[in-house]
């Protein structure tokens, strides 16, 4: 038995303890927001918030999560999620938007820790997070929007 | 990809079906579901004939599936697409034609995949085949989707006329309300929905002018934003169905090799596993979840053949790639007399190029799901070939054809790797649900390993290239010799895109060299490697025009010429090629200083009828650290149906292309793929992308893609600024190879 702080709700989960996160998310409890895209910390489609802060969910066993708050794209929240999520459609981030709901949690978590990051800032967040479809320029673009609509 | 089926598709088939003739005349036909509204879908009659309004189905009738345009009562334009949305923005761009004739509004407008069904959804450029690719899916529905639009406004005005008692000339249309200003009526489409349904549908609608355009080359947002920014698109992965299983494959060590025996015991100890099956491309494990099923295949103990497989390395391939480049090979283009105009040339220059097998590497893994029954089959995937994958799933469960049905989803991504002939996944997913008898729904999904050691990848090729120049420097003669593997040979696609020993694939590109040169050959040695390969994102273009811009550029600087102006001289009979040359130039200030520490490198290329230039700047540091800074790109695709999202296609294609010359390589050593995930097949990050501007050259030319016309010219662009930055010409990729690092 594992015991997950997830989205707000506590869940009793019968699965192994070192069954990777992403798997209990997408499989267990059926949200599938946070993304499989390599299984070995490489690409950032799993990103999840744990306590805050990024996570590769598909590289970190359940058990490492007890005790923690975790955080899925269905249930972020708060000025930074708003402003990101704002500043996506704004500028039509995605192209076909597999990446992207890790993108978004990487972005939420940079600007609620910076709220004025420079383009080495976003370099420096962003990195872990792959997108084949390159929609990188317009990544960069909106988190620097998001950041000015934070401000207002 | 699918490069080419464009201009010969009717042969795909021997009963010669419409094609996509811009002065075939299409009809409208519609039928009422109840309750559902509207229903418009336009259909080509390829003997001319009389619209017609279908029968009206029963009233519980689900909606009617052949239909493009399907208005609700509650004032939703759904668009059904034919195109599968996976990044490059059918969603968006199909559903702008309709609604500019249309005249909705952008806000009441949706977009649903259509279902599958060739003689509804064909793409009109390749006859009775529904697919996506060769960037062909705004230019073969252009005026398929307006007229779709015309048809259902001009219905809703009918509507109007009548329950108003007024005439249709004098209703206006506009943002989704229809009006009559005489009596001060007006109404939205949706409580038109109804009534419109009952109208005749007219004869033939007439298409706006464009100057009257309020949707085509503005700016429509696209329709799949927010879903995508908020983790609620669903993508195959995330389909699920009641009772589910998951199952993965441990397919063969080395290309061709096939299964000898396995031992099944400890995987099936795994806790979750349900299944272990034999299926034609291995062993499938099969469980309650994604990770029991890793787990189980982890555990699987299994003998291969290989005898029969693959076992040479890729370099001991592009060994022999060099020899066979010393014959001549099959002639794919041949004007004037080469080689007695290189006879009497004052100077003859020569180079060789050589390129990696590369994985597509699509964001969202492989994956089908699959419900086999006795007597149906529903398959959910992202397809790209419907047909094919439809084709595949009825051979493969023996049902009929009508008792089969592929549901397309959206997916994260192709570049091509969708688009196979063998409908690998599908073929995948049928074959797994048989082997459990159709027990329950499985989901094949494939890992990251499987993808990048699967196969399916742009061939390697080799080139050699010679150019004999006068005394005043011009090009008097051309060869291209190119080396690879066919990737349609052996295909259905076979007999549309291979003529006279010649796949399209292998020398587009080369063949169709702009330049006035007035002695040029092009031959091809077709190799026979036992390597699955597939059209990669501008196919045949991903190689040619790294080859024959960057050997351009090598000729220029010998004969002390400007690239853009050495160019320009030869391209008198291809405007569009030259304005697009000449727009990027300028806008990159090239003639003027590049900033300091940066060099400049120019390439322009055609794929798919669309027109592309890209100048690159990059910086090349100390340590051979690449870094590109900026790219300039001007494109000709004639009407900018949407031009922010042909933006985004330049950037996406451009970033695309440049992860691949930076550092991708899929080697073999002893046939085994050495690469397996993303720690050694090397995607672009952010921080190696560069800034981007794009100017987009106003035309009235029909419209052509741009999926992936942006991805060719950055290859030879950076490797031509990477020779003015340090003097190094690359003729082998990736650039990694060569002490040259990705930032
Ligand atoms: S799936 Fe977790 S980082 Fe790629
Ligand atoms: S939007 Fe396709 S991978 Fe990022």
């Amino acid at each position: 038995m594992v015991r997950l702080l997830i989205n707000g709700e506590e869940r009793q989960l019968d699965v192994a303890p070192e069954t990777p996160l992403l798997w209990v998310i997408r499989d267990e409890l059926g949200l599938t927001g946070t993304k499989f895209g390599c299984g070995i910390a490489m690409c950032g489609a799993c990103t999840v918030h744990m306590d805050g802060f990024p996570i590769r969910s598909c590289s970190t066993a359940v058990a490492d999560a007890e005790g923690s708050e975790i955080t899925t794209i269905e249930a972020v929240n708060g000025k930074a999620a708003q402003a990101v999520q704002a500043a996506w459609e704004k500028l039509d981030v995605v192209q076909c938007g597999y990446c992207q709901s890790g993108q978004v949690m990487s972005a939420i978590a940079l600007l609620s820790e910076n709220q004025k990051p420079t383009d080495e800032d976003i370099d420096a967040a962003m990195s872990g997070n792959v997108c084949r479809c390159a929609t990188y320029v317009r990544i960069r673009a909106a988190i620097h929007e998001a950041a000015e609509m934070m401000e207002t | 990809m699918l490069a080419g089926l464009k201009d010969s598709a009717v042969s795909l088939t021997a009963d010669a079906a419409p094609t996509a003739a811009p002065s075939r005349r299409q009809f409208l036909k519609a039928s009422a579901a109840a309750g559902a509204g509207l229903v418009i879908g336009v259909t080509l009659l390829p003997g001319g004939g009389k619209i017609a309004r279908a029968a009206a189905p029963a009233a519980a009738a689900p909606v009617d599936p052949n239909a493009f345009v399907r208005i609700a009562p509650d004032n939703t334009v759904t668009v059904a697409i034919k195109h599968i949305e996976f990044g490059q923005g059918t969603y968006t761009g199909l559903s702008t034609l309709v609604a500019e004739e249309l005249d909705a509004d952008w806000s009441q407008m949706r977009a649903e995949h259509a279902p599958a069904d060739a003689t509804l959804y064909n793409n009109l450029h390749w006859g009775p085949v529904q697919g996506t690719g060769g960037s062909s899916s705004i230019a073969n529905s252009y005026m398929q989707m307006r007229q779709a639009g015309a048809g259902a406004r001009a219905m809703l005005v009918m509507a109007a006329a009548e329950a108003w008692g007024v005439s249709p000339e004098e209703i206006t249309v506009a943002k989704g309300v229809v009006s009559h200003a005489g009596s001060g009526q007006s109404a939205t489409f949706g409580e038109l929905a109804e009534r419109a349904a009952a109208m005749e549908p007219p004869g033939e609608v007439t298409l706006k002018d464009p100057a009257d355009f309020t949707l085509i080359g503005k700016h429509a947002p696209r329709l799949d934003s927010r879903a995508k920014s908020r983790g609620e698109a669903i993508y195959t992965m995330d389909k699920t169905l009641p009772g589910m299983l998951t199952a993965v494959i441990a397919r063969p060590p080395i290309f061709g090799a096939t299964l000898k025996s396995f031992d099944d015991t400890a995987a099936r100890a795994v806790p979750g596993v349900t299944d272990v099956v034999a299926v034609p491309r291995g062993v499938a494990v099969v469980a309650n979840g994604f990770w029991a099923a890793s787990q189980g295949r982890d555990a699987l103990t299994i003998e291969w053949d290989e005898s029969t497989g693959e076992t040479r390395g890729s370099a001991e391939i592009m060994a022999e790639y060099k020899r066979l480049a010393d014959q001549p090979g099959t002639v794919a283009r041949n004007d004037g007399a080469v080689e007695e105009a290189f006879a009497s040339a004052a100077r003859v220059l020569e180079a060789e190029y050589e390129f990696p097998f590369l994985s597509h590497a699509p964001m969202e893994p492989l994956d089908c799901l699959v419900d086999l029954k006795a007597d149906s089959c529903d398959v959910w995937t992202g397809s790209q070939i419907p047909t094919v994958d439809h084709g595949a799933a009825v051979a493969i469960s023996g049902l009929k054809p009508e008792q089969v049905r592929v549901h397309t989803l959206l997916a994260g991504g192709s570049f091509g790797r969708r688009a196979t002939a063998n409908a690998d996944m599908v073929s995948e997913g049928v074959s797994v649900a048989k082997a459990i008898g159709g027990r329950a729904p499985v989901k094949v999904v494939w890992t990251r390993e499987d993808d990048i050691q699967g196969g399916s990848y742009r061939p390697m090729y080799f080139h050699r290239l010679r150019a004999g120049l006068d005394e005043n420097g011009n090009i008097v003669a051309w060869h291209h010799r190119i080396v690879g593997q066919s990737i349609v040979r052996d295909t259905p696609f076979a007999a549309a895109l291979i003529q006279n020993g010649i796949d399209k694939t292998s020398v587009e590109g080369a063949n169709t060299l702009p330049y006035a040169i007035p002695n040029l050959a092009v031959d091809l040695h077709t190799t026979d490697v036992k390597v699955p390969v597939l059209w990669w994102r501008a196919v045949g273009s991903t190689h040619t025009a790294y080859s024959t811009e960057a050997f351009i550029d090598e000729i220029a600087e010998a004969v002390g010429r400007d690239p853009v102006e050495y160019r320009l001289e030869m391209l008198a009979e291809h405007p569009r090629h030259a304005a697009v040359l000449k727009l990027a130039a300028e806008k990159a200030g090239w003639g003027e200083p590049a900033p300091a520490g940066r060099a400049r490198g120019i390439a322009v290329h055609e794929s798919f009828n669309s027109y592309v230039a890209e100048v690159a700047e990059v910086t090349v540091g100390d340590d051979g650290e690449i870094k590109v800074d900026k790219v300039v790109c001007a494109v000709d695709c004639g009407v900018a149906v949407n031009p922010d999202q042909i933006k985004a296609q330049m950037e996406g294609g451009i970033g695309y292309g440049l992860s691949a010359i930076l550092r991708e390589a899929v080697t073999l050593d002893g046939g085994r793929v050495e690469q397996s995930n993303f720690h050694d097949y090397t995607p672009l990050r952010i921080n190696d992308m560069p800034e981007i501007e794009v100017h987009i050259v106003p035309s009235a030319e029909a419209p052509t893609g741009v999926g992936e016309p942006g991805t060719p010219p950055i290859g030879p662009a950076v490797a031509n600024a990477v020779y003015s930055a340090t003097g190094q010409r690359i003729r082998q990729l990736p650039m990694s190879l060569h002490g040259l690092t990705g930032a």
